[in-house]
């Protein structure tokens, strides 16, 4: 199990010995991660590590297969859930390679999402105009052209404004929980600050994120309580800011000696590094 | 000449002699599967339409049309000056002796002989149909002078709930640098067939765009054959059918270029839902004078059911060595990432499914003409979302 960060700050997620398979091939070999309300997180780990695979398989991606283990939302089953209804819950996956849909308008899209997270809230709908006030004034978070909202989702964009437009639905969604699956990748310097700021202007001490990147010019930005690194479909490690800073020094080499000697013990057990 | 579009009394009968009374109403026995161009479309489904006399007394005939505002540059011709030019788009793209170009004949079919010139703007044209059951026919005549423009709007519809089949044949002469933007939006119910013949002589410099759109027949056939008769005209063909139950739609294109440097842009679409079936034959000829033409067709098809069933062929026949001729066909299912995206989003499966087909559709739709949009092709197309 991770660090526990704040002790007395109620359990947004918690999954234990996650196993998840994809076209029978196991890919997630017992992950475990409890998140409190107002923590952030840092997930890492190198390419096929199983990073994305995870939050897909959070965010209820129908292609993978859970074939052991559990994943409660606060308290509630998570893994019982569709898709649809883990976004009206409040939990919120910001794609690594978001989705272009041709002859979808972004606006429309932008507002149904936000609709059904609201009449799940129980707040009111939002009608086409009362809807472009408030998309207007979210798109100031990302400081996204509001151009981009008269095209269809994510077509032709570029590799940045695909990640702002993640974040501009984050910032409609309002999620609980936030999973950026390397929100940062493909960023130029000044995007980075942005989508940084938005990070965290949207983080509160209610909700929680799960920030998965590659890169420490991002956990400069945003400071994480916990990082964790994932090889081979588990959290091998888990520490504070500093294991970010100490992965940056030395890589991952250490990374397959841990491995082998997971391999030769009878119980697998994520290492717990103080 | 003139009669309203006739509805044939309704008569008991049913199988055979619907069948042997529409072949003598045709004057022609009904194309079998055995031919290739009806491989396909098994016309013997027109059995269900009901059996009557071919043409009402000609004093109930009434002239649908005789309330219609034409606007200005547009003129009606009647008598000898409109006979002049009937048949001769037919002819030119070979499509005379098609058997529903002779149905439509022997179905007295009401007659419209349009001419028109200088800028026109735009004209719907309603095809009114009667409550009974049986045959309809409508037979079109445009006459585009040269450097005229029209926008025109059909749209064909059955009387609900009535065994109507609709025989619709429009012809157009485009003169040197005349455009013509046609849209047929189609939508019928299951016990409705149409017979859809759209035939088109284009001289140099003209402009066609034709958006044929149906959905929801039992049967539904489109056959917009389109000459180049000097080449160097611009002619885009879209088309989108949409089938679900036990419906069929087939849309045989047909598209010749009798001189050089031509262009076809095409885009045929379907969507094949529940036990539905979908045809597409797009035929294109470049014969040897036809050098520089530029011709692309493309059919694209969104399986939604693995009981439907779709047919979609190119055939091509080029013979000039200077030509650019692209073609492509695509089927597919809606695609999993974009499904699970909206639905990460909170979008309901149902509800992004839709969004994934009004947007695969919404790329024909849009070229319809302005007039169309107060039909909601939209809604037509995919019902209420
Ligand atoms: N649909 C799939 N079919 C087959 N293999 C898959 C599928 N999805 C993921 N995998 C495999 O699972 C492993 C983990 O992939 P995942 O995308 O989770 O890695 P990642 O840690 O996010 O890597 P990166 O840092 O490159 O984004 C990889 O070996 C990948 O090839
Ligand atoms: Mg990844």
């Amino acid at each position: 199990m991770s660090a526990v960060i704040r002790p007395d700050a109620p359990v947004l997620l918690e999954i234990r010995d996650l196993h998840a398979s994809v076209e029978n091939q196991p890919i997630l070999k017992g992950v475990n991660l409890t998140i409190r309300a107002g923590e952030i997180h840092a997930v890492m780990g190198r390419n096929g590590s199983g990073k994305s695979t995870l939050s897909k398989v959070l965010a209820g991606h129908p292609a993978y297969t859970v074939t052991a283990g559990s994943v409660f939302y606060r308290g509630e089953n998570l893994l019982d859930l569709d898709p649809e209804q883990r976004s009206r819950i409040g939990l919120f996956l910001g794609f690594q390679y978001p989705v272009e849909i041709p002859g979808v308008s972004n606006l429309e899209f932008l507002r149904v999402a936000t609709n059904a997270r609201r009449k799940e809230r129980g707040d009111e709908e939002l009608d086409t105009f009362a809807f472009e006030d408030v998309v207007r004034e979210r798109l100031s978070v990302v400081q996204m052209d509001p151009a981009f909202l008269d095209r269809s989702v994510n077509e032709g964009f570029s590799g940045g404004e695909k990640k702002r437009n993640e974040i501009l639905q984050m910032a409609l969604l309002e999620p609980v929980v936030a999973i950026l699956d390397e929100t940062d990748s493909g960023l130029d310097i000044d995007a980075l600050r942005i989508v940084a700021g938005g990070v965290n202007q949207l983080s509160s001490p209610d909700n929680a994120t799960l920030l998965i990147t590659h890169y420490q010019r991002l956990l400069d930005l945003i400071t994480p309580d916990a990082v964790h690194v994932m090889a081979a479909g588990r959290i091998l490690r888990s520490g504070g800011k500093e294991l970010a800073l100490e992965l940056e020094r030395s890589g991952y080499d250490w990374v397959d000696a841990e491995l082998a000697r997971l391999d030769g013990e009878a119980e697998r057990q994520p290492l717990e590094v103080a | 000449m003139v009669a309203a579009p006739v509805v044939t009394a309704a008569a008991a009968g049913s199988g055979a002699p619907a069948l042997a009374w529409l072949a003598e109403l045709a004057g022609a026995p009904l194309p079998t599967r055995r031919q290739e161009d009806w491989r396909f479309t098994d016309l013997t489904a027109l059995a269900a339409i009901p059996v009557g006399v071919a043409a009402p007394a000609a004093g109930r005939a009434l002239d649908p049309w005789a309330e219609l505002n034409l606007p200005a540059g547009v003129t009606r011709l009647t008598g000898t000056a409109a006979e002049a030019q009937l048949g001769t788009a037919l002819a030119a793209s070979g499509c005379d002796q098609h058997w529903p170009v002779l149905l439509n004949g022997g179905a007295r079919p009401a007659l419209l002989v349009l001419k028109v010139e200088g800028d026109a703007g735009s004209l719907e044209l309603p095809l009114p149909v009667s409550a009974g059951e049986g045959v309809a026919a409508w037979r079109l005549l445009l006459v585009l002078e040269p450097g005229a423009r029209l926008e025109l709007l059909q749209v064909p519809a059955p009387a609900p709930g009535q065994r109507q089949l609709l025989s619709l044949v429009s012809e157009v002469v485009l003169g040197e640098g005349a455009r013509l933007q046609l849209g047929c939006l189609a939508q019928g119910h299951n016990h409705a067939a149409l017979l859809h013949h759209l035939a088109v002589r284009q001289a140099s410099a003209s402009e066609l765009q034709a958006t044929l759109v149906s959905s929801g027949w039992g049967l539904a056939r489109h056959e917009p054959r389109v000459v180049q008769e000097q080449g160097a005209a611009r002619t885009r063909l879209l088309g989108l059918q949409r089938v679900d139950g036990r419906q069929l739609a087939d849309t045989h294109s047909f598209v010749r270029f009798d001189g050089p440097d031509g262009e076809l842009d095409q885009l045929h679409k379907a969507v094949a839902d529940g036990s539905g079936r979908s045809v597409f034959n797009g035929a294109v000829q470049v014969p040897r004078l036809a050098q520089r033409t530029n011709a692309a067709q493309l059919s694209r098809t969104l399986l939604l059911s693995d009981r439907a069933r779709i047919d979609t062929k190119p055939e091509l026949e080029i013979v000039a060595d200077d030509v650019k001729c692209a073609h492509g066909a695509t089927v597919s299912q809606l695609q999993s990432e974009e499904l699970f995206y909206l639905r990460s989003r909170g979008i309901d499966a149902t509800t992004a499914a839709g969004l994934l087909q009004r947007a695969f559709c919404h790329e024909v739709l849009r070229e319809l003409p302005a007039a169309a949009h107060r039909h909601d092709p939209m809604t037509a197309l995919l019902g209420a979302a």
